[in-house]
C-alpha cells in the first residue's frame, strides 16, 4: 500500500473486522433482547399445546399430567432459562407437536427459504438497481412514470392477489406450475423452473422500493457540484449516472436492499401459502395453529438473526463504499 | 479545425439569460456581448448576483437547471453553442473548454482518485489513452507544483489540501489542452498564502500553453493579477470593459470607482489600552486538543472594552478554536479564560445563565446560523425572553428597538423568514440576535467572509457604530488583512495553534514585522497588475539569497 494513505491496508482491515466485531457483539445483545420478547409474547398467547393435543374430551388430570411431561408446569422462567441454555448449547429442543428435534425440523424449512430468497433476490437486485439509474437518466419522462407506475402498482397490491394474478397468467396457460413443490431427486434447472412463479411474485413485490431508493438516491446527488463538474467536461449522461451519481448513492441503496432481503427472507408466508412452498415462514404459522411453541420460538429467533446479519452486512458494505472511511488523510 | 489567428475564440452577442423563480422567469444577464482572442485572458468582476458564473457557464454553452438562454448567440470557434444540439457540445466540453470551479473540494467526485478523474476527459474525448493520459497527469502536477507529482494523482480528494486540490483541477482543466478555460473564482475560498501560489501556477500553465482564459471574480486585486482585459458587471448588465492597466489607472463609471474605493475604508485606531484597567475577556496560557492531538499552544491575550482585537491566520491557525474555548465549546487541557477579573468554568454546561449571557457569538455562514423555520422576530425575540425573561409588549418593544439597532425597519422585518432575506441582511439579524443578550463581549467569527465587498463594509460600519454606543468588546476572527485594517485596533497574529505576534494595529501594519507576519502582509494581493510578478521575483531572490548564505 502506498505511503500516502497514510494507514496500511492491513490497517484498515484490521479497522473493519473491530468494527464487525463490535456490531456482532451488539448484534448479540439485541438477539438477547429479542428472545426475552419472543418468550414474553408466546407467554401471551392465549391456549395450551395439552388441550390442543388431547382434545376436548380430556380430563383435567390428563392435561395436568400432559403439561408436568411436557414441562409446561414450570414457573416460566425456569422455562426461559432452560430454554436460553439450550440455544446456547445449539440445542432448539424438541417439537411439542411430533416430538422431533427442533433443528432438524427447521434446517431444511431454512434452507428452502434462503433458496427462495436468495432466487427472488438475483432477479430483484440487479433489477431493481438497472430500473433506477435507467428511471434516473429519462427522469421525469414517460418512461420514467411507466416504471414507478407498474412498480409502484405491483408493491400496493397485496402479495396473494400479485401470486393469483400471476397464477391464472403463467400457470392456467401452462408455463409455469402453480404448486412450488420441491422434490429430493430434481435438478437445479428444474427446481428453478418450478419455484419460478413464487421468486417472481417476491421480485414484483421488493422491487418498486429498491428502485425508487436508487432514483431518489442518485436524483438527489445531479445537482452536486461534482456533477456538474462531470457535465462540463462533456460526458455523455449515461456515463454520469452510473460513474459519478452511482458510486456515491451506494450507502442509502446498499441499505434498502438489506431491508428488502430481510423481508425476503422473514416475510413471505403468504407467497409460501400460496404456492404450497415448504418454508419457514409456512412452518411457523402451523406451529402458531398448533400452540407448538418451542417451534414458534426458534423460527423467530432466526427470522432475528436473519435482520441482524442483513444489517451489519448493510453497513460493512457501506463502509466500504465510502473512500472516505477506507482511506484516511 | 482550423485555427486562424486573427477571428476571435469566442464571440458572445448580446445574450440574455433568465432564471425561474416562483414561477415567473427574470433576467440574470441582460444583453451582455464579449470577444475573447486566442491567448487572451479576460476578467470579470462584479458582486453576487452580478451575472458572472451565469455569463461564464454561457461561455460553455451551458445553463444551470432553472435557468435559460432567452436570447443572444454564444460563438466558440464557429460553433454556435446556444443551438448547437447535446452531442456537439458535450463534444467542445472538456476537450476545447474546459472549467475551473470555485470549490475544487466539492467538485471533485469524492469517489475517485484524483488521477482518474484526469484521465477521464482525455479518454472519454478518445485524444489519449488512459495511459499517456497518466503520464501527462504527472507533467502537468508537476508544472502546477503540487508536492509529489508522481504519486499525488493516486490520492482521493479529500486526502489533499485545498490549495493542492484547486491546483489539480487546473491541471484537470488542461488534460486535453484545451483552447479555452473559464476560471470560475479558483481562489476565493483559499487563504491569502495559498492563494497566491495557486495564482502564480494558474498564471504559468494559462501563459505555457498559450490557453484563452475567462477568470471570474470578485476580487479586483486578484483580477489585475490574471486579466488582460477587465470587464465589469452589475445585476447582469455590463457596466464597462477596459485593458486591465487603463481600467486600474482611471475607471470610467462611478459603479467602477465605487468598487475601488471601498478598500480605503480604515477605522481610526483607538489608543492603546490602559494596562492597569481590568480587561474585559483575559485569555491566559490555554493550551487545547481535539483528543490526542493539540490544537492551541500557550495562547495568551486581553481585549479591553471598547476595544476591537482581530485574530489573523490561516486556516487551521486554531482561530476559532479560541474562540470554542472561550465560549466553553472545548474546555482548555491548562490555562484559564478570565471575564472581567474572574475565571470562566471551562465548560459552558456549568457557566451560569448570565455568564453565558455576556459572551455572545457572530457567525460567518448566516444562511445556516439562522433557523430557516423562525421569523426575524422570533430569532431576536428568543434570547430577550430567555436572558432577561421579557414578554408581551416589553418583549416586542426591545425587539422592534433592536431591528432599528441594526438599520432594519420593524414593521417590514418582523414577519420575515431567513430565506426572504439578502446575505447582508441576515448577517444583520444575527447580529440582532447576539445584542439582544445584552453582552458585553461578541465574539465575530469571519463574519464578512461570506459578503460582497460592499455589503461587508456596511456590516463592518454598523459593528463600529454599535461598538460605540454599547461599549462593546469585539474579538475579531478573520484570515482577511483588508477586514482587520478596516476595523481593528490590536491584533493577534496566530500560526499553528501558537500566537506568533500581537499588539497595535499600527505597529503590526509598520515594519519590522516577524516574517510569518510579514508572510501573511505582502501574500495580500495589490492592485497592481505587477504585484504577482514582483512579489514572486522578490521571493525567489530571497530564496536564493538564503540558499547562498
Amino acid at each position: 500500500m502506498p505511503f500516502w494513505d497514510g494507514q496500511s491496508r492491513g490497517d484498515v482491515l484490521q479497522s473493519i473486522w473491530i468494527m464487525i466485531a463490535r456490531r456482532l457483539g451488539l448484534g448479540l445483545v439485541t438477539l438477547f433482547v429479542v428472545s426475552l420478547l419472543i418468550f414474553a409474547a408466546v407467554e401471551m398467547l392465549p391456549g395450551d399445546i395439552a388441550e390442543e393435543i388431547l382434545g376436548q374430551s380430556a380430563t383435567p388430570e390428563t392435561v395436568a399430567a400432559f403439561r408436568r411431561e411436557l414441562g409446561l408446569d414450570l414457573p416460566s422462567y425456569q422455562r426461559y432459562l432452560a430454554w436460553l441454555g439450550g440455544i446456547l448449547q445449539g440445542d432448539f429442543g424438541t417439537s411439542l407437536a411430533n416430538g422431533r428435534p427442533i433443528s432438524d425440523l427447521i434446517a431444511g424449512r431454512l434452507s428452502n427459504t434462503l433458496f427462495l430468497a436468495l432466487y427472488a433476490a438475483a432477479i430483484s437486485v440487479p433489477l431493481a438497481i438497472s430500473l433506477g439509474i435507467l428511471v434516473s437518466l429519462y427522469r421525469n419522462s414517460l418512461f420514467d412514470r411507466a416504471v414507478n407506475l407498474i412498480t409502484l402498482s405491483s408493491i400496493s397490491f397485496p402479495e396473494f392477489f400479485v401470486a393469483y394474478i400471476l397464477i391464472v397468467l403463467l400457470s392456467q396457460s401452462g408455463y409455469f406450475p402453480s404448486l412450488a413443490t420441491l422434490s429430493p431427486g430434481a435438478t437445479f434447472a428444474e427446481t428453478l423452473y418450478r419455484t419460478f412463479l413464487p421468486a417472481l411474485t417476491l421480485t414484483l413485490v421488493v422491487t418498486a422500493h429498491m428502485m425508487r431508493m436508487t432514483r431518489a438516491a442518485i436524483i438527489n446527488l445531479l445537482a452536486s457540484p461534482y456533477i456538474e463538474m462531470a457535465r462540463l467536461k462533456g460526458l455523455s449522461p449515461g456515463r454520469i449516472i452510473v460513474k459519478h451519481a452511482l458510486p456515491n448513492a451506494f450507502a442509502p441503496i446498499i441499505n434498502v436492499i438489506a431491508l428488502n432481503l430481510a423481508y425476503l427472507i422473514t416475510g413471505v408466508v403468504v407467497v409460501e401459502v400460496v404456492f404450497v412452498y415448504p418454508g419457514l415462514g409456512q412452518l411457523m404459522v402451523d406451529s402458531v395453529a398448533k400452540r407448538d411453541i418451542p417451534v414458534v420460538q426458534a423460527a423467530a429467533l432466526i427470522f432475528a438473526c436473519a435482520y441482524v446479519l442483513l444489517n451489519l452486512t448493510a453497513d460493512v458494505l457501506s463502509t466500504l463504499s465510502n473512500p472516505r472511511l477506507i482511506h484516511t488523510r | 479545425m482550423t485555427k486562424t489567428s486573427n477571428t476571435p475564440l469566442l464571440t458572445i452577442k448580446d445574450l440574455y439569460i433568465e432564471g425561474r423563480a416562483d414561477e415567473t422567469w427574470s433576467g440574470i444577464v441582460n444583453g451582455v456581448s464579449l470577444t475573447l482572442n486566442r491567448g487572451e485572458v479576460l476578467g470579470l468582476i462584479g458582486e453576487s448576483g452580478a451575472g458572472k458564473s451565469t455569463l461564464g457557464l454561457a461561455a460553455m454553452g451551458y445553463t444551470r437547471d432553472g435557468c435559460r438562454i432567452s436570447s443572444g448567440s454564444v460563438t466558440f470557434d464557429g460553433t454556435d453553442l446556444v443551438g448547437a444540439p447535446g452531442k456537439t457540445k458535450r463534444h467542445l466540453l472538456g476537450s476545447r473548454i474546459a472549467y475551473v470551479a470555485q470549490s475544487a473540494a466539492a467538485s471533485f467526485n469524492p469517489a475517485h482518485r484524483l488521477i482518474d478523474q484526469f484521465t477521464e476527459a482525455p479518454v472519454q474525448h478518445g485524444t489519449s489513452s488512459r495511459d499517456v493520459a497518466a503520464k501527462d497527469a504527472v507533467d502537468l502536477y508537476q508544472r502546477m507544483r503540487l508536492p509529489d507529482p508522481e504519486t499525488i494523482g493516486f490520492r482521493y480528494p479529500h486526502q489533499v489540501s485545498g490549495g493542492q486540490l484547486q491546483r489539480a483541477m487546473t491541471a484537470m482543466a488542461m488534460a486535453c489542452r484545451p483552447d479555452l478555460i473559464i476560471f470560475d473564482e479558483p481562489t476565493t475560498a483559499l487563504d491569502v498564502t495559498t492563494q497566491i501560489e495557486v495564482l502564480a501556477a494558474i498564471r504559468n500553465i494559462v501563459d505555457q500553453f498559450q490557453t484563452a482564459a475567462i477568470y471570474i471574480t470578485h476580487d479586483l486585486a486578484v483580477v489585475a493579477q490574471m486579466a488582460d482585459r477587465i470587464k465589469v458587471l452589475l445585476r447582469g448588465d455590463e457596466v464597462e470593459e477596459a485593458e486591465t492597466a487603463a481600467m486600474l489607472a482611471s475607471p470610467q463609471e462611478d459603479y467602477t470607482k465605487s468598487l475601488w474605493a471601498v478598500r480605503s475604508h480604515a477605522r481610526t485606531e483607538q489608543p492603546a489600552a490602559d494596562r492597569a484597567e481590568m480587561p474585559v475577556l483575559s485569555v491566559q496560557n490555554v493550551t487545547a486538543a481535539y483528543g490526542p492531538i493539540k490544537v492551541l499552544h500557550d495562547v495568551s491575550f486581553d481585549i479591553h472594552k471598547r476595544r476591537t482585537v482581530a485574530v489573523v491566520g490561516e486556516s487551521g491557525s486554531g482561530k476559532s478554536t479560541t474562540a470554542r474555548v472561550i465560549t466553553g465549546l472545548l474546555p482548555p487541557l491548562e490555562g484559564q479564560v478570565l471575564f472581567n477579573g474572574s475565571a470562566l468554568p471551562p465548560n459552558y454546561k456549568t457557566r451560569s445563565g448570565d455568564q453565558l449571557r455576556k459572551v455572545q457569538m457572530i457567525y460567518q455562514m448566516a444562511d445556516t446560523a439562522l433557523n430557516p423555520k423562525q421569523t426575524v422576530g422570533q430569532i431576536v425575540g428568543r434570547p430577550v425572553q430567555f436572558y432577561l425573561g421579557l414578554r408581551g409588549q416589553a418583549l416586542r418593544d426591545r425587539v422592534a428597538e433592536l431591528l432599528n439597532m441594526i438599520e432594519l425597519e420593524p414593521g417590514d422585518f418582523l414577519e420575515r423568514l431567513p430565506s426572504e432575506l439578502s446575505g447582508g441582511q441576515k448577517q444583520r439579524v444575527g447580529i440582532a440576535r447576539a445584542l439582544a443578550a445584552e453582552p458585553q463581549m461578541i465574539i465575530c467569527d469571519e463574519v464578512t467572509s461570506a459578503l460582497d465587498q460592499i455589503v461587508a463594509e456596511g456590516i463592518l460600519k454598523l459593528l463600529d457604530r454599535l461598538q460605540g454606543e454599547l461599549d462593546l468588546a469585539y474579538m475579531f476572527i478573520t484570515h482577511d488583512l483588508a477586514t482587520v485594517k478596516a476595523i481593528a485596533d490590536e491584533v493577534v497574529v496566530m500560526q499553528s495553534g501558537k500566537v506568533i505576534e500581537q499588539g497595535q494595529k499600527s505597529a503590526m501594519f509598520t515594519p519590522p514585522h516577524d516574517p510569518y507576519t510579514e508572510l501573511l502582509l505582502s501574500s495580500v494581493p495589490e492592485m497592481d497588475p505587477d504585484w504577482l510578478t514582483d512579489l514572486l521575483k522578490r521571493r525567489a531572490d530571497d530564496a536564493n539569497a538564503y540558499s547562498k548564505t
